[in-house]
């Protein structure tokens, strides 16, 4: 005879360990199987776009910082970058050079922070954590010595970024090159040689390329599924198209595909990094743009490649101070879109690793 | 008087207390008692006993949450708790302090008597297990001659206070845990008991004491497979990483105990770090040749072996990462069970071989030199059978073909 | 490099396939009826030569006496991208048909301009607000939000 069971309806989150902040999910559970999941948020919504529009152009960029909290310096990058094709503003050369040494090191920092939360997520007690955090610590400590801050970092400024590196800035970025590729090695093998972490990620929560595309993912989570889509590679902004690097691809777009992919973009941004060292010459760091930007009527859309995906900003002027729509096109909330296709059939314990493996930040889901 | 033999601690007591009547051949003088009191110095030494040892019990399980907390914090690149009193060693008793000052809660839509009954159970239960454990020479309260079958009774009765708990929260975190606990606990039962069993073959007793002088040579040279299977199976029992599944912080927010605060909650986290502490010192009995040591005394020696087995517990918890229930289970079924019965079957085997029948009937008995050819034997199936069912069975899930179809959720069901 | 399609492309191909669509042409935009979104984008999807297969982003703004709901466009087998608007006039219920159908990453992001700004999304599956909470007053990030009854 069989046994009569019904499904049981689970608020997980917004308080929850690993909703990586206050993220909620409606699952109805048979047993411990997802049959269906349907992702709630808003919980961090602090209508971001709403204030910008009574802001300058330049004060709207600590409002990008609090977007994706982890990764600052890609924001504020993604942001003057929408701003400098509103105003045809042309950065110095050593202003872009600096911008993208900060927005990889930022990368790197953003993925070691996914990287290690995966670990947490997997049940491995914080020591990946701290391990992780170790070295994204000497990445804030270099952001500090560029702009003083380590988390709301400001940096940039429409047409450059606001002050030089200072003299100490180089010697210390040369050391933590030296010594990154080590702890990536490290991190390489804690994922691909523990068993229980292969047996609990290689084949979950598989997505494919159609899916993906179709459901506007994109970043690390697309790139997994083997599609080769880098917005540095394929529109190469500022001065990647100077420098040499490889877009590392998954195969099968599993939970272990879309970590996988993350170790290998932390290598290729710190190449990115040694070659914008040895490309930079002295110069100005900032065009001659005044303190109150007003660009002309008119709207632009502008991408990069951050580190959870494609992020976008479009900014509408009526040629006043304050941009008149300020739109962000954040990958994290828009990647979630593939979350239930992906969770639907698997357990409890694969929900909270694919939600890792999406590496979503609430800051920028509920803006 | 079985107590009276063998039992140091007890008898010496005991003779403090009780009249000369009948028990000269182990006092030798007058008690403290006058004659006919005896039973009551029986009971007041067992009580004093069992008092004297709980109390020296939750000393070292404070000891150990110290030892823990501080360990991971070494594991982890930071320095763990080192505010209250000296290096932080009075954390435990501000944690505790904590804890019992906190109002007690009884969630609304629980079952106010199971509720409040699961703690207790699981803490009484982990207590009960000391009864039987002797901690070195002479040293315990009583020696049972079915010491391993009442510690195997005792420790199930485990999943029903999780159970318990995790029915009477009326949560659904908790009802996960609860469900796990079922499915978890008793699984690994199974492998446990008939890990025992080669240990059992070898002693030919069940007294863990007779168990501890039976062993000419540690057991773990003898058992390498049975002690791999009992500290897997044991840690899965007392719910560690990596088969935390009742409570996976990261998963069921805190599993069984999500509603618990206050005292109820210390009393699970004591019966959590006092669990790995009984079972560091049943396997240090059973496997690593209990009390007995050169040169230190045999207390001290008892101690070393349960905290070394205990670090062991620690370093896995700060490394491994959790195993998804399913895998979990088949981890159980798949794996260990079969180990443990060839275990079983390879040390009754060898048992017959080399084994030869003693005059007086006391059972079977090895010359040392066939127990080291037995250890070589054993060291050697115990690799190649992990070895080979490591390949064989996989817990991995099976590879889709990119293009083929996810399941959907009505064929999942 | 992803180049971006001049609106005068774009209403080259449109018109082949849905006459009367496309409103007019400027630069980098192509500016259709609201009533035929759901209408040109197929074809820009479908259409060999476009294929724009990638929907980067929904936004709508205020323009006051008009919404212009926009839809970025990319095509990953061609490099290129557009820039697709549509002007919504109305402000009691200004409606335009949904992509959900042809993109799915379109499911938040029309869910979030119906939350934020109140454009309806005719043949969404599932319009519910999704930053703020049923039964919140107005649509905040309309120009005349302040002055909306609290």
């Amino acid at each position: 005879m069989p046994m009569r069971s019904e499904p049981v309806t689970v608020n997980v989150g917004p308080q929850h360990p690993s909703t990586h902040g206050v993220f909620r999910l409606r699952i109805t559970f048979d047993g411990e199987v997802i049959l269906d999941a349907e992702p709630v948020f808003g919980y961090l919504h602090r209508g971001s776009e709403k204030l910008a529009e009574e802001r300058t152009y330049t004060q709207v960029i600590t409002l990008t910082d609090r977007l994706d909290y982890v990764a600052s310096m890609t924001n504020n990058q993604a942001y003057v970058l929408a701003c400098e094709k509103l105003a045809g503003v042309q950065p110095p050369e050593r202003g872009m050079y600096l911008r993208v040494i900060a927005a990889e090191l930022q990368r790197i920092a953003s993925h070691l922070m996914a990287t290690g939360f995966l670990l947490n997520d997997l049940g491995a007690f914080a020591t990946p954590l701290m391990y992780c955090f170790r070295e994204r610590e000497r990445i804030l400590d270099l952001f500090e010595m560029l702009c003083g801050a380590r988390i709301t970092l400001s940096y940039m400024r429409v047409g450059g970024v606001f002050q030089d590196a200072p003299e100490e800035f180089w010697p210390a970025l040369r050391i933590f090159l030296g010594e990154m590729p080590h702890y990536i090695d490290e991190y390489e093998r804690l994922l691909s040689e523990n068993e229980i972490l292969v047996t609990r990620t290689k084949g979950v929560s598989v997505l494919t390329v159609d899916q993906a595309l179709n459901g506007s993912v994109t970043g690390p989570v697309l790139r997994a599924t083997g599609f080769p889509w880098d917005l540095r590679k394929v529109d190469p902004y500022e001065v990647y198209g100077r420098v040499k690097f490889d877009v590392p691809l998954g195969r099968a777009g599993d939970n272990y595909d879309r970590f996988k992919i993350r170790i290998d973009e932390m290598r290729q941004s710190l190449r990115i990094v040694e070659q914008c060292v040895e490309q930079i010459e002295p110069g100005p760091v900032r065009a001659d743009v005044p303190a109150l930007v007003r660009p002309p009527v008119g709207d632009a859309y502008s991408r990069i490649e951050g580190p959870k995906g494609e992020l976008g900003f479009y900014l509408v002027s009526d040629g006043s101070v304050a941009p008149y729509r300020f739109k962000i096109r954040s990958p994290s909330f828009i990647n979630l879109t593939v979350l239930r296709d992906m969770l639907i059939g698997w357990k409890l314990a694969d929900m909270i690793v694919t939600l890792g493996s999406i590496d979503i930040n609430m800051g920028e889901v509920d803006r | 008087m079985a107590f009276l033999e063998g039992n140091a601690l007890f008898r010496n007591l005991y003779c403090l207390l009780a009249g000369n009547s009948g028990n000269a051949q182990h006092c030798g003088r007058d008690g403290l008692l006058p004659a006919g009191w005896e039973w009551l110095a029986f009971a007041l030494v067992g009580f004093a006993i069992t008092f004297l040892l709980l109390s020296a019990f939750l000393l070292l399980t404070m000891f150990y949450t110290y030892l823990e907390r501080r360990l991971l914090g070494r594991f982890q690149g930071r320095i763990g708790p080192n505010r209250a009193g000296p290096f932080g060693l009075l954390q435990p008793v501000a944690d505790a302090i904590k804890l019992l000052t906190k109002e007690s809660i009884v969630p609304q839509g629980a079952d106010w008597l199971l509720y409040n009954l699961a703690p207790l159970m699981m803490v009484v239960v982990m207590f009960m297990v000391l009864a039987v454990i002797p901690f070195g020479k002479h040293t315990f309260i009583a020696d049972l001659n079915v010491g391993v079958l009442f510690i195997i009774a005792v420790t199930s009765v485990n999943a029903l206070a999780v159970f318990m708990a995790g029915i009477a929260s009326g949560n659904r975190y908790a009802l996960f845990g609860g469900m796990r606990a079922v499915a978890q606990l008793i699984s690994y039962e199974v492998p446990m008991v008939l890990s025992i069993v080669g240990v059992l073959l070898l002693a030919g007793s069940l007294s863990l004491v007779e168990i501890v002088e039976a062993q000419v040579i540690p057991f773990f040279l003898l058992q390498p497979l049975g002690l791999f299977i009992f500290v897997v199976s044991a840690s899965a029992e007392m719910n560690r990483p990596p088969f935390d599944q009742l409570e996976a912080e990261s998963e069921i927010v805190a599993g069984y105990h999500t509603e618990y605060g206050g005292m109820k909650f210390g009393l699970f986290y004591l019966a959590e770090y006092a669990a790995v502490l009984t079972t560091s010192g049943v396997i240090a009995t059973l496997f690593l040749d209990g009390w007995e040591g050169p040169l230190l005394p045999s207390h001290v020696w008892f101690l070393m072996k349960v905290f070394f087995l205990a670090f062991i517990f620690i370093w896995v918890r700060a490394t491994l990462p959790r195993v998804r229930i399913d895998q979990t289970m088949a981890f159980a079924w798949k794996f260990l069970l079969p180990l443990g019965i060839i275990n079983v079957f390879m040390t009754a085997a060898e048992l017959l071989l080399f084994g030869h029948e003693e005059a007086g009937g006391q059972g079977i008995v090895l010359s040392t030199a066939d127990l080291w050819l037995m250890s070589v034997v054993n060291f050697a199936v115990a690799v190649v059978g992990i070895g080979a069912f490591s390949r064989l069975v996989s817990l991995r899930t099976p590879a889709l073909p990119v293009s083929a179809p996810k399941p959907s959720a009505a064929e999942v069901v | 490099m992803i180049r971006e399609l001049p609106g005068e492309e774009l209403a080259r191909h449109v018109q082949v396939a849905c006459p009367g669509a496309v409103e007019r042409w400027e630069g980098l935009c192509l500016w259709v009826k609201p009533e035929r979104v759901l209408e040109v984008c197929q074809t820009l999807k479908e259409t060999p030569g476009m294929g724009f297969n990638l929907l980067n982003a929904i936004s709508a703004v205020d323009y006051v006496e008009y919404f212009e709901v926009v839809y970025h466009l990319t095509s990953t087998a061609h490099l290129h991208s557009a820039v697709l608007k549509a002007k919504v006039y109305g402000r009691e219920e200004p409606s335009l048909p949904s992509v959900v159908g042809l993109w799915l990453g379109a499911d938040f992001q029309e869910r979030e301009v119906w939350d934020l700004m109140g454009v309806k999304f005719l043949g969404h599956p599932n319009l519910k607000r999704i930053l703020l909470w049923e039964g919140y007053p107005g649509h905040p990030l309309r120009r005349d939000y302040l002055e909306a009854p609290r």
